[in-house]
Order: structure tokens, then C-alpha cells, then sequence
């Protein structure tokens, strides 16, 4: 016995049969796609014709995004653009500090204790003319409570004045540089970078204990993914302790969790050796819904944060280069020993100079530790050039770009950090294609909202905020887009063989849409309306979520 | 409650911080250290300092700890301060590519603490060409311009000329001290600080030129005769410590400072170490071995 789904359209990424108007599901497989009559070879079936005015899609890959998207919805959204939360309500844009304030001001109001930590986030001064937030804005939500807000970037933190008394910082004679003053001498109430963010972050409501292992957060995130049409998402930098596995196998064991999570191991104080023999054992324990044993490096930090690492001509406002996050022996030691023991690598860079300094490095290990299959991933690689696209494709490597960044912080590369022409080239969807460099593209949520049809319209318009066309000659086709946040993400994956198409024998994910997003119009893109999803042959409608 | 006087120790990947964070530990004499290290490796502390390992933490000999603290630098001097007994003295050991004065910046904002110093090892025989590195260049550079004291280390490996052109090298970013194999005295590293910070390493003494003599292996000593000898002016020694067996086979800490010298049983469990400080121009090591090694042989 088996289901069959009959639709007004079934976009497969399949080209051997690229359209179809019914899918076959047997046990959470397909069996296949093509006409009822096709299909009926199969023998018994039930007709579900609840889709019968709706577009299929293989379900969306989401290839760079972070759990903590689903936790930091328990804090109030402050965003300058309109972003939906995981029961699908709308929140508008906060658009000036004073409606920040207003929003904030609303949910302190609703809550009972005067003196409970209230915190924000999603903050992003940028947008208002880059006036730079600070205590007494705060100070107008209350006196009483201490008050937080965190940046969209992660890496500020607004905080009031209660909290700075709260965390010892109200006070004179501090000389930090993540701690600006204020003309009395005080700090203003932004705290810039992890330290500096970890002061005070306690006393609003940022705890390191609700961060970690968050299992609400995960359910949150997992009923976002049905709203966004994604059936396998990434979290894709996690410290992955004991008790963060195990609540991840239980809630993603659930019958009803709906989407496939592949967490990959953040390298932090771990040996080379330590570390791959920890992604071994983790490899071993992953599930139907939940992938562990990949590996992800940090390489250099943030363009916007002025912390990515440049080549020359360096930052386009004369700021001194940016960090490198780990010592370069330590990047080769876990590369060698990755290939070695075939354990796949996700690499954060963003400057060029980072995605250089690793190409090198994969490129030495690869001398001695071939392996022809590897799928080491750049993430971000904002600023690769089309040299490095090539150097990619020769060493086998994919690339995950973001051009959600583009859209979002575009206008500020262009005016300030590394200037008009390497701004158009960012996130350069066109050249890796165009060199067939394997390519996904991605949100880095909850940097920027989960949402890869909304990342697939940022690819092929790349407009910015301001509405300005950046780059267009890296723009790619709709087809293209498409097949980049299903198949395209999958294979950086290594899931493309049990996912990222409709075809015989992969597992039954579908993104349900009202819209069929190859007729909708490109500049559309973002505007397609999503039913829900089918994942592994379960059926989760979003209004249900 | 007194603040705890904080060492920042920089440098890139084989400059031999590890290695002076032992050493460090070893002559530590009863006075608590507690070590921070951030790096992507094991805590790298020698087998046999360590007395119990609790998670992330290391209970070392003679009271000492040593802890890592990854991302979250702020929650470990928290947790550090917190301990009792108090820790008497913090170093921290940055990671490879850290700049060591953000970290000093960050310990500035918690009471408990109090910079003392930021020291920055170099490998004598690579620091040179590191520096030149296209990628690691500046970075290598911008640790050596935020130390209050460079430690050149591996001297011993390379010849004369070319240690006297590192060292001049290096003098243009900070004051050097040159060591071999991490010997050098913990008072020395105290006080350390850039001076753009208030603080100069050494009052008075802009570019001081220390070295040390360090002897290991010694036998138990007359300790008396030990002290009359190195108490000579002629010797140059401005301080020295020592963990030597007496001629009773006691286990004893001997300090000399300002021309006094004591010695008083200690808990230690490796003696035989004398480590002297002077002036380079000043200090005469081969009579200081000499005298130390017929003492012992006493």
C-alpha cells in the first residue's frame, strides 16, 4: 500500500523527468514520480489529492544556519525588515530606536516581575543612519529591570544602565575596546565583542546554560523550518556536548519533529586528534534526523566587523586587518587528519586572505591525505575571487555564499568596508557556477532570517536594502537558484543521494507551495507562499505549527 | 581583598610558552598560580604537576591550577576568582594568534584582578622569518608591539651573531630577555607591562638586559656555604631562587633578594634547581656554576 499525491506541479530537479503531476510515497520513500497511470504499476494505493492545487518541490536545504535561530525567539525581536516567528506571526520592522524602545516598553509591560532581565535582539543601528544606541535609550524601558539587545550580528550588545550596574561596569577608568565611554566617562552602554558582551550578558537574560542544549529552542526551530518549506536544515556550529546530544536525539526522535537537523562539531579547545576521533564517534550515533561527524573551522571573523582577514589593497576605509581565529598550524594538523580519516570540513572564511591562507592549507593536505570525494566546504567566502573559484573547482572543494548578506549589509561593503567594485563580486553565485565549483547558499540564521526561497531571490537579484543592483554580473537563474538550495546544499552535505530531488528511491521531502516559484517572475522570488512540507512521507501543514 | 596580579603570555605556536608555563609552575614555591590557557590542544601541563583532573580543570602541585577557557574568558576569571584558597598569582596562556593586549583589556574589567604584565615569547630561530610570513606577518608584529617584555627563547640553538641581530631586531618592539628552555624567574616576568599602559617593565631601567643561568640536576647542598658564596657582588646576581636538597636531605626554597638570601623547607617535590638573574654585562655564569656544583658535591 502506498500514497499517492497527485499536484498542479512537481518540480523534481530530476532532469530525466523535470515536471510531473503525481509522486508515489511508500514507508517514507518515493517510489517515483510521473502520471497517476505511471504510478498505478505499483499496485495498491490510496489517492491524497490534498495537494492537488498546490506546487511540490523537493524540500529545502537550508546548508548554513544555527539552531539558535529557534531560541532566540523567547527574546523580543528588534529588527529593522519584518520576520516571521515560528507560530507564523508577522513581527513588523522596529525602523527608528524609537519604536525599539516602544517594543521593548510593551513587553516589559506584560511582565510581573519589576525587576526581571527583559532582552532584545536582532538590533541593526545601521539602518538608522548608524546612530549608535545607547543606555539612556534603554534607560527609557525601565530603570528598574535590566535591559539587553542584542545586535543581528551576534557580536554586539546594547545594555542599560541597570545592567551595567548589575555587571560592575557603571563605573570610571575603563580601558576596553569592546567598552565605548560616553563624555561622563561612563560606558554608553554598547558592549563590543565576547568579552566585553559576556560582562553583562548574564543579567540580561543571554544565560550561556539557556544557550546550550536549548530543547525549546530546537522545536522552535524545527516548526520555523515547516513554515520556510525546509526538510533538512544545518546547525551548523554546535560544541556538541554530552547532554547537547542527547536532548538532540530524543526531540529530533520525536514522531513529530519535522525536519532532518545535521549539527556539525564546533573545534574548540580540542586537539587535531581529539577532535577527529570525537566527529568519529559522534558520526556513529546519527539517526534518520539527526546527521552528526562533520567538522566545522573558523577561520578568520566578519567583513562588517572589520575582523575578516584582507589581501591587499586591505579594508576599503584604511581599518588594520582583521583576526585569524586559529593558529594556521592547527588549521593543517585538522585537515591532515580529516582527510586521513575522511571526516568532512566546513571552513568559515570570509576575507579573502582566510579563504588564500585555506586553500593552501587543504591544498598541502591534499598532497599527502588524497581523497577524491572530500566536499570541504568554504562557508560564507563573501569576497573569494574568481581566481580562488578556480582553485576551488582543482582541489574539489564547494562553496556555501550568502547572499542573504548581500542584501541585508550590502550597501554598507559598498561605502565602507571594502568599497565599490569588490563589493559587486561578493558572493559570487555566477563564478562558481560558471567554474563548477559545487555551490549552496545560504541565511546563517538567525543572522539573517531562515529562508532559503528568500536567500535564492537575494542570488538572482542581488539587490540591496537600499534597492541598489550590486553585482549583476553574478546574478543567477531562477533554475539555477532552485536547484542550489535543494540539490546544490545536499551535496555539500553529502546528502544529495537521499535528498534534494523528487525521484525514485530518495526520501519523501517536499516543501508544499501555494506558488510555483519558476512562474511566480524572479524578482517574485521571495514572495512564494509555503503550504508547509512533507518530510520523510510525514505531512506538516504550517498553520498547524 | 587584594587583587590577583595577572601575567598575560603571548606568542605564536613553538615559542615555548608551554614550556614556561611549567617552568613557572615548577618554581612556584607554595605561591598558588593558577594557568588559563586557550589554545586547541590538551591542557599542556606536564604529567607530573598534575594531582587530579576535574573536567576542564587541572589540580596541580603544591595548590596551582591551570584551566582552558575557550570562547568564554570573562566566565573563567569568574570561576577562577572564585575558588578557594584564592589563586596568589594568573597567567594566562593566549592562543597562538591572539593578541595579548585584548585579553589584559578584558582582565582589566574584573575587579579580582590586575594586569602585571604581558610577555611575549618568540622562537629566537623562526621569529624572523614569521614575521615576513605574508599571512602571519602582522600578526606576529602586533603581539611583539603590545608586550611589555619579550622573551626570546631558543637561544641556545642558534650562534651568537645571529641571536645579537634578533635581539637587536626584536629590542625595537619591547625589552628582551633571552632564555633557554623557559628558565626564567617568575619575579622576573612580574611588572611586565607595555608601557603605554602606566606601568614599565623594570623602574628605571628602560631596556634592562637580564639573563638568567639556570642549573638543574643539583645534589643535596651545604646550604650555608651556598648562600655566603652567592651573596659575592662579584657574581652579579640580582635575584636568584633555588629548590635544593639540604645537606639532611630536606627539600628547601632558597631566595636571594637585595643581597639577602633565605632558605626555608618547601614542599616542592624536584629539587636540585638554582636559577640566578642579572645583568647580562654583569652576571658571571660559569663561577655561579662552579661555585654551586662544589657546594652540592660538599
Amino acid at each position: 500500500m502506498f500514497t499517492l499525491y497527485r499536484a498542479r506541479r512537481i518540480l523534481t530537479m530530476n532532469p530525466a523527468r523535470p515536471a510531473a503531476t503525481h509522486v508515489a510515497v511508500r514507508d517514507g520513500r518515493i517510489l517515483g514520480t510521473g502520471s497517476a497511470e505511471e504510478l498505478s504499476g505499483w499496485g495498491r494505493h490510496e489517492l491524497d489529492d490534498r495537494f492537488a492545487g498546490k506546487v511540490l518541490m523537493p524540500g529545502l536545504v537550508e546548508g548554513h544556519s544555527h539552531a539558535m535561530e529557534g531560541t532566540f525567539w523567547r527574546y523580543v525581536y528588534c529588527g529593522y525588515f519584518e520576520r516571521m516567528d515560528p507560530d507564523g506571526h508577522l513581527w513588523p520592522g522596529a525602523q527608528t530606536i524609537d519604536a525599539v524602545v516602544a517594543r521593548l516598553q510593551t513587553a516589559a509591560a506584560a511582565l510581573a516581575d519589576a525587576h526581571a532581565p527583559l532582552s532584545g535582539w536582532a538590533l541593526d543601528p545601521i539602518y538608522f543612519n548608524n546612530v549608535r544606541v545607547v543606555r539612556a535609550d534603554l534607560d527609557r524601558v525601565s530603570l528598574e529591570r535590566p535591559v539587553g539587545v542584542l545586535h543581528a550580528s551576534a557580536h554586539i550588545l546594547n545594555v542599560n544602565t541597570r545592567a551595567l550596574q548589575l555587571a560592575g561596569l557603571l563605573r570610571q577608568g575603563i580601558d576596553h575596546p569592546g567598552m565605548p565611554l560616553g563624555a561622563d566617562g561612563l560606558p554608553t552602554g554598547e558592549l563590543k565583542g565576547p568579552d566585553a558582551m559576556a560582562m553583562a550578558a548574564g543579567h540580561v537574560g543571554f544565560d550561556r546554560e539557556v544557550l546550550a542544549a536549548d530543547e525549546l529552542g530546537l522545536r522552535h526551530f524545527g516548526r520555523l523550518c515547516v513554515r520556510k518549506g525546509v526538510t533538512t536544515v544545518t546547525d551548523l556550529a554546535n560544541l556538541l556536548p554530552d547532554a547537547a546530544v542527547e536532548m538532540m536525539l530524543r526531540v529530533t526522535g520525536e514522531a513529530s519533529y519535522p525536519v532532518r537537523v545535521v549539527s556539525l562539531l564546533r573545534l574548540q579547545q580540542l586537539s587535531g586528534r581529539a577532535l577527529i576521533e570525537r566527529a568519529l564517534a559522534l558520526r556513529a550515533m546519527s539517526t534518520e534526523r539527526l546527521r552528526l561527524g562533520m567538522v566545522k573551522l573558523v577561520a578568520d571573523g566578519s567583513i562588517q566587523g572589520f575582523s575578516a582577514r584582507m589581501r591587499n589593497p586591505g579594508y576599503y576605509n584604511g581599518a588594520p586587518n582583521g583576526l585569524w581565529y586559529i593558529p594556521h598550524e592547527k588549521l593543517r594538523e585538522a585537515y591532515r587528519l580529516a582527510l586521513a580519516n575522511g571526516v568532512q570540513v566546513h571552513t568559515h572564511t570570509n576575507g579573502d586572505e582566510a579563504t588564500e591562507l585555506v586553500l593552501d592549507c587543504i591544498e598541502e593536505a591534499l598532497r599527502a591525505h588524497p581523497w577524491p570525494d572530500h566536499r570541504f566546504t568554504l562557508q560564507h567566502c563573501q569576497l573569494a575571487d574568481a581566481a580562488q573559484f578556480r582553485r576551488m573547482k582543482a582541489l574539489g572543494m564547494c562553496v556555501n555564499l550568502f547572499p542573504n548578506h548581500h542584501f541585508y549589509w550590502g550597501d554598507a561593503h559598498y561605502a565602507l568596508t571594502v568599497g565599490p567594485e569588490r563589493a559587486e563580486r561578493m558572493n559570487a553565485c555566477a563564478t562558481a557556477l560558471a567554474n563548477g565549483v559545487p555551490l549552496a547558499i545560504h541565511s546563517d540564521a538567525p543572522v539573517t532570517p531562515l529562508g532559503p526561497l528568500f536567500t535564492a531571490w537575494c542570488a538572482v537579484n542581488r539587490q540591496t536594502a537600499s534597492g541598489r543592483i550590486l553585482g549583476e554580473h553574478e546574478r543567477i537563474t531562477v533554475a539555477d537558484a532552485l536547484r542550489t538550495i535543494t540539490l546544490g546544499a545536499a551535496y555539500t552535505l553529502r546528502l544529495d543521494g537521499e535528498v534534494g530531488s523528487i525521484e525514485s528511491g530518495k526520501r519523501a521531502d517536499f516543501a508544499v507551495l501555494e506558488d510555483d516559484p519558476t512562474e511566480i517572475g524572479a524578482a517574485h522570488l521571495k514572495d512564494v507562499r509555503i503550504w508547509g512540507t512533507v518530510q520523510g512521507g510525514r505531512v506538516f501543514p504550517a498553520e498547524a505549527q | 581583598m587584594s587583587s590577583i596580579p595577572v601575567t598575560v603570555i603571548g606568542g605564536y605556536l613553538g615559542a615555548g610558552k608551554t614550556t614556561l608555563v611549567n617552568q613557572l609552575l615548577r618554581q612556584a614555591g607554595g605561591q598558588r598560580l593558577a594557568v588559563l590557557v586557550n589554545d586547541f590542544g590538551k591542557l599542556p601541563i606536564d604529567e607530573d604537576l598534575i594531582e587530579n583532573r576535574d573536567g576542564d580543570t587541572l589540580a596541580l602541585a603544591g595548590g596551582c591550577v591551570c584551566c582552558s577557557f575557550g570562547s568564554d574568558l570573562v566566565d573563567a576569571l569568574r570561576r577562577l576568582a572564585a575558588r578557594s584558597p584564592r589563586p596568589a598569582r594568573l597567567l594566562v596562556e593566549a592562543s597562538g594568534v591572539a593578541l595579548p593586549r585584548a585579553i589584559a583589556a578584558t582582565v582589566s574589567l574584573i575587579a579580582d584582578y590586575a594586569n602585571d604584565g604581558i610577555v611575549v615569547l618568540v622562537d629566537s630561530r623562526t621569529v624572523r622569518r614569521q614575521a615576513a610570513d605574508s599571512y602571519l606577518g602582522d600578526t606576529i608584529t602586533r603581539q611583539l608591539r603590545e608586550a611589555g617584555l619579550i622573551l626570546a627563547t631558543k637561544i641556545d640553538l642558534i650562534d651568537l651573531e645571529a641571536r645579537t641581530q634578533v635581539r637587536t631586531w626584536l629590542e625595537d618592539y619591547a625589552p628582551v630577555l633571552e632564555c633557554e628552555r623557559g628558565q626564567v624567574a617568575l619575579e622576573l616576568l612580574a611588572g611586565a607591562m607595555p608601557p603605554a599602559r602606566g606601568l614599565s617593565f623594570a623602574a628605571g631601567a628602560p631596556h634592562p638586559a637580564y639573563v638568567a643561568v639556570s642549573l638543574e640536576g643539583l645534589g643535596a647542598c651545604d646550604l650555608a656555604r651556598l648562600a655566603s658564596s652567592l651573596r659575592d657582588p662579584a657574581l652579579g646576581i640580582l635575584r636568584a631562587k633555588g629548590i635544593l636538597a639540604d645537606g639532611a636531605g630536606v627539600v628547601n626554597a632558597l631566595h636571594l633578594v637585595a643581597g639577602e638570601v633565605e632558605w626555608a623547607p618547601t614542599p616542592a617535590a624536584h629539587a636540585g634547581r638554582l636559577v640566578c638573574i642579572g645583568l647580562r654585562d654583569q652576571l658571571d655564569g660559569p663561577r655561579i656554576r662552579l661555585l654551586a656544583e662544589s657546594c652540592a658535591r660538599a
